[in-house]
């Protein structure tokens, strides 16, 4: 039943209340506490709740000032969120892990006068920098413990907080009366969160998000997904994460659906197990570890197990995409599914705690075809969307039956696409943020005067398909000498998604055709050295080895061919390759500490080996310093050899359609 | 925020006293005529280079050895040596120097075992399975829920121990000892092995025990820096000596300690 919630509450303390009323027995939250699995109905956390807010209220929360959220995916925390939005106040959550710098700088820019917080670590990493915090006063915390000999002028428990609202609540019926006044008070046009971005592009931002249009965003994704207060979600990404406010914080208030806290970080799978829930959210990194988890559980199988899992594997390869696509598969192929689903992939699901999942999406980076294939194969209707902070999460996402690995679909509902000049993704949604907070110069940096915002990101629309592809950050994006766009990231993801190819770094920009330097995965393509008897003695050894040599040009041919399948993507096959004698390590700086390449150093450090690829050499010499793990330095120098790849033709204008 | 040594320990009444406690092993003298107390609610270390008697007194005092001279006292009651039922039933927990821990039982029943002692419910009601002895195993499941949720090891509540890397069964170990709910709690090197990480845990760990619910703690550990930091007296021993005995300060100025350390030159 698509329904505008927001026509009936703009804010989500009012949605909240809603849910009191229509979801009253539903449970609202779940929690693993002491080994046991702890439920609140949407009643009783509209009653927590208000008590909380009651007691903040007592202890000096105003309305329209900030509160800092500081820990895990806890619902005291959550609540925390719930109570200081009914009060009108502005929650601004802060990433758990963050250290006491970051945290520092996202409290004193708050201006944060309260701090609601998880546990001692938490209030000790804030006490640390408390003389760049003059504005806060008081600290509310949720765990107790180690907590006995700490001043408790400046600390109370949460506990205690909600115990005293309670206690005001029963004794003074006006107070109940000002609390529901202020509820209906609460204006969808003002702010509802302010989310802080990572800063990973420079410092971080506090991007600003208003009730109503939060309320419209989540509401229209509700619908699009067929969500219901029967829906289940565990809470296990970051609290101050972007995805899980929108996901499981408003997607839940929204809809009515039943929001899992694990019992901690580490427990975070096994009780994904034992909640099964029907909604899901994985990063493309968590999917794969789940995987190889799965793969090298089952090397140690018995032989029998082991067959029968790789042979359904194989049919799920063919059929269970297209079952789950709802396209024409022959009874064959349906039966063999339908035994592999009793005999493999139901109780992978299960182990997996995907047996519920009715809706599962991943994020955030490009996911291998290979990887991706292999969840839908098993029957999760895994899917991709794309989104940031500043649009309230969602920008694209695929709807069912339309899944494609690279791309990331189609714009949702109400949101409007615009491809800038230079490649740029322009959007402009319902949850679009009103601003950067205390911040007006980067805000109208970040819009186009017409009031689409920017994402910083590069893509283009697909063809055949009318997705949405995102190809590379819109800063990263160059321009061949013959003007068409090169987007080196696309490109490197591509190669990168071959097991035997551990870093790329693709050139172009400003130059007439695009090359690539290649690191080989020393662990995948040696033990492919030891199967084919290739005998060598050191990486340099391997990665010069002209079998290796052959190995990757096939991979860099494939490659070729599907970038020419694009129309947009044809003019930037690779040209030339090489692979790198040595492996890319952060410790020489060619990596960041993130694992992800400088492409700028890089070509710097191996000026000459950019010079030999674009003047048709077929070999060149290079020597680098390198740093050794115990910090001594040395030289490896090497003759790096070149190969010239063909051009898949470019289709001609008038067929591609 | 603790202070070492503070007020509340120095005015405390003694928990456990030996007296000119000797233990010989045929002619091998392990223990020579020490004595020394512990306070309730302190942390007390133990430390001494290798051979220097330390477990031997860790024994004596739990009642393994039984020490051929001198006193025990504990909790008042003065004897020639502590029987290990005696020990146990009077609150006194260890963990050993090297793991000794059912292998290949979960966590969860390794620190169950830990209640044996305070399970009253006889062989019949425990095969009934219901009824009194199955409220009783609730209750007590509830008291091992809550060491499980102190020491942070719910993500291998149900893991094999033999399973665990050596840090995490440490702190499996200590569940098991805290289990007990003992008053007075023996910990033979618990950071033995562990890198900076896992030995910052433990500290925290042991400080929190201390702290939450008021146990006494005994220690051996040879790491000085740890012992500093946690304990609020140290005492000293060598070659089965007493050599020092004092805050950690006064411990850490004390001529035979630094010799006993550092070696004398002859």
């Amino acid at each position: 039943m698509p329904f505008d919630a927001s026509a009936v509450a703009d804010t989500f303390p009012k949605l909240l209340m809603r849910n009191a009323q229509w979801y009253g027995t539903r449970p609202s939250m779940r929690h693993k506490d002491l080994g046991v699995w702890q439920s609140w109905t949407w009643s009783e956390v509209a009653e927590l709740v208000r008590a909380y807010a009651a007691g903040l209220h007592r202890l000096g929360v105003q309305r329209g000032e900030t509160v800092a959220i500081v820990g895990a995916n806890r619902p005291k925390l959550y609540w925390s969120v719930m109570a200081v939005q009914m009060l009108g106040a502005i929650p601004v959550p802060v990433y758990a892990d963050a250290v006491a710098e970051e945290l520092s700088f996202v409290l004193a820019h708050a201006d944060v006068r309260f701090a609601a917080v998880e546990d001692q670590e938490q209030i000790d990493k804030i006490q640390s920098v408390l003389d760049r915090l003059p504005k806060l006063e008081q600290m509310v915390y949720d765990e107790t413990r180690g907590l006995r000999d700490y001043d408790h002028s400046k600390l109370t428990s949460m506990e205690n907080v909600i115990a005293d609202g309670r206690k005001a609540l029963a004794e003074d019926a006006a107070l109940g009366a000002w609390l529901d006044g202020e509820i209906a008070a609460t204006q969808g046009a003002d702010p509802s969160i302010i989310l802080y971005t990572s800063g990973t592009t420079g410092t971080s931002k506090g991007v600003v998000l208003t009730g109503e249009r939060s309320v419209r965003a989540a509401s229209d994704t509700v619908a699009f997904d067929k969500l219901t207060e029967n829906d289940v979600a565990l809470a296990y990404l970051p609290l101050a994460w972007v995805g899980d406010h929108y996901l499981n914080y408003a997607q839940g208030l929204v809809s009515g659906f039943c929001m899992a806290c694990p019992e901690s970080a580490d427990t975070a799978m096994s009780d994904l197990r034992e909640i099964g829930p029907s909604f899901y959210f994985a990063p493309p990194r968590t999917l794969e570890q789940m995987l190889t988890r799965v793969m090298i559980r089952m090397e140690d199988a018995g032989l029998l197990k082991r067959k029968m899992f790789h042979y359904f594997l194989g049919v799920a390869r063919r059929y269970g995409e297209r079952i789950l696509n709802g396209q024409s598969v022959p009874l064959v192929g349906r039966l063999l599914y339908w035994l592999g689903h009793i005999l493999v992939y139901g109780p992978l699901k299960n182990t997996l705690g995907f047996s519920r999942v009715r809706v599962a999406y991943t994020a955030g980076e490009a996911i291998g075809p290979d990887l991706f294939a292999f969840y839908r194969s098993i029957g999760l209707n895994l899917k991709q969307l794309y989104g940031q902070t500043e649009a309230f999460l969602y920008i694209t996402a695929q709807p069912d039956g339309a899944i494609y690995s690279d791309t990331v679909g189609p714009a949702c509902p109400n949101v409007d696409i615009r491809i800038a000049e230079n490649g740029e993704v322009l959007f402009k949604s319902p949850g679009m943020f009103s601003g950067y907070f205390k911040d007006d110069a980067k805000t109208a940096e970040a819009m186009t005067p017409d009031g689409y915002v920017m994402t910083g990101d590069a893509g283009f629309f697909d063809e055949k398909t009318g997705h949405l592809k995102i190809i590379d950050r819109a800063k990263d994006v160059g321009k061949l000498t013959d003007g068409t766009l090169f987007p080196p990231k696309y490109i490197e993801n591509k190669l990168k998604f071959y097991p035997n190819i551990r870093e790329v770094v693709a050139y172009g920009d400003k130059q007439g055709f695009v090359t690539v330097m290649i690191n080989i995965d020393l662990t995948a393509v040696g033990s492919w050295a030891e199967r084919n008897n290739v005998v060598y003695a050191s990486y340099q050894e391997l990665a010069g080895h002209a079998l290796v040599y052959d190995m990757i040009e096939t991979h860099v041919a494939e490659t070729n061919a599907s970038l020419a399948a694009d129309k947009m993507m044809a003019g930037v096959q690779i040209k030339r390759f090489l692979i790198l004698h040595k492996e890319l390590d952060a410790d020489d700086g060619e990596l960041t500490r993130t694992q992800k390449v400088r492409r700028g150093f890089i070509a710097e450090r191996y000026a000459t080996l950019i010079k030999a690829l674009y003047d048709g050499s077929k070999e060149a010499d290079i020597s680098t310093e390198v740093t050794f793990e115990d910090g001594r330095k040395g030289t490896i120098s090497a003759r790096v050899k070149i190969r010239d790849m063909a051009i898949a033709p470019l289709p001609a204008l008038g067929q591609a359609a | 925020m603790r202070v070492p040594g503070g007020a509340d320990i120095a005015t405390g009444g003694v928990l456990l006293a030996v007296e000119n406690v000797s233990l010989a092993f045929g002619g091998v003298k392990a223990v020579t005529d020490v004595s020394f107390d512990i306070r309730k609610g302190e942390i007390r270390a133990i430390i001494g280079p290798n051979g220097a008697g330390k477990t031997s007194m860790l024994n004596i005092i739990n009642g393994f050895y039984q020490p051929q001279h001198g006193r025990i006292t504990f909790k008042g009651e003065t004897r020639s040596k502590m029987r290990p039922h005696d020990a146990a039933k009077g609150g006194i927990a260890r963990t050993f120097q090297n793991v000794a821990l059912f292998r290949g039982m979960t966590s969860l029943d390794n620190i169950m075992a830990g209640r044996t002692l305070r399970m009253n419910k006889n062989l019949f009601w425990q095969l009934l399975r219901f009824g009194p002895a199955m409220n009783e195993e609730v209750e007590h499941r509830r008291r091992v829920e809550e060491i499980i949720d102190f020491l942070k090891i719910q993500e291998i509540r149900r893991t094999p121990v033999g399973r665990l890397p050596y840090g995490l069964q440490k702190r499996v170990e200590l569940g098991r000892a805290l289990a007990m709910e003992p008053e007075l709690l023996l910990l033979d090197e618990p950071m033995a092995g562990m890198n900076l990480e896992e030995k910052e845990d433990m500290s925290r760990f042991i400080l929190d025990v201390n702290d939450h619910f008021g146990t006494t703690v005994v220690l051996i550990e040879h790491d000085m820096g740890v012992v500093m930091d946690l304990s609020d007296r140290v005492v000293v021993l060598d070659h089965g000596v007493k050599i020092a005995d004092g805050t950690p300060d006064e411990v850490k100025r004390t001529q035979a300690v630094i010799d006993a350390y550092l070696g004398v030159a002859h």
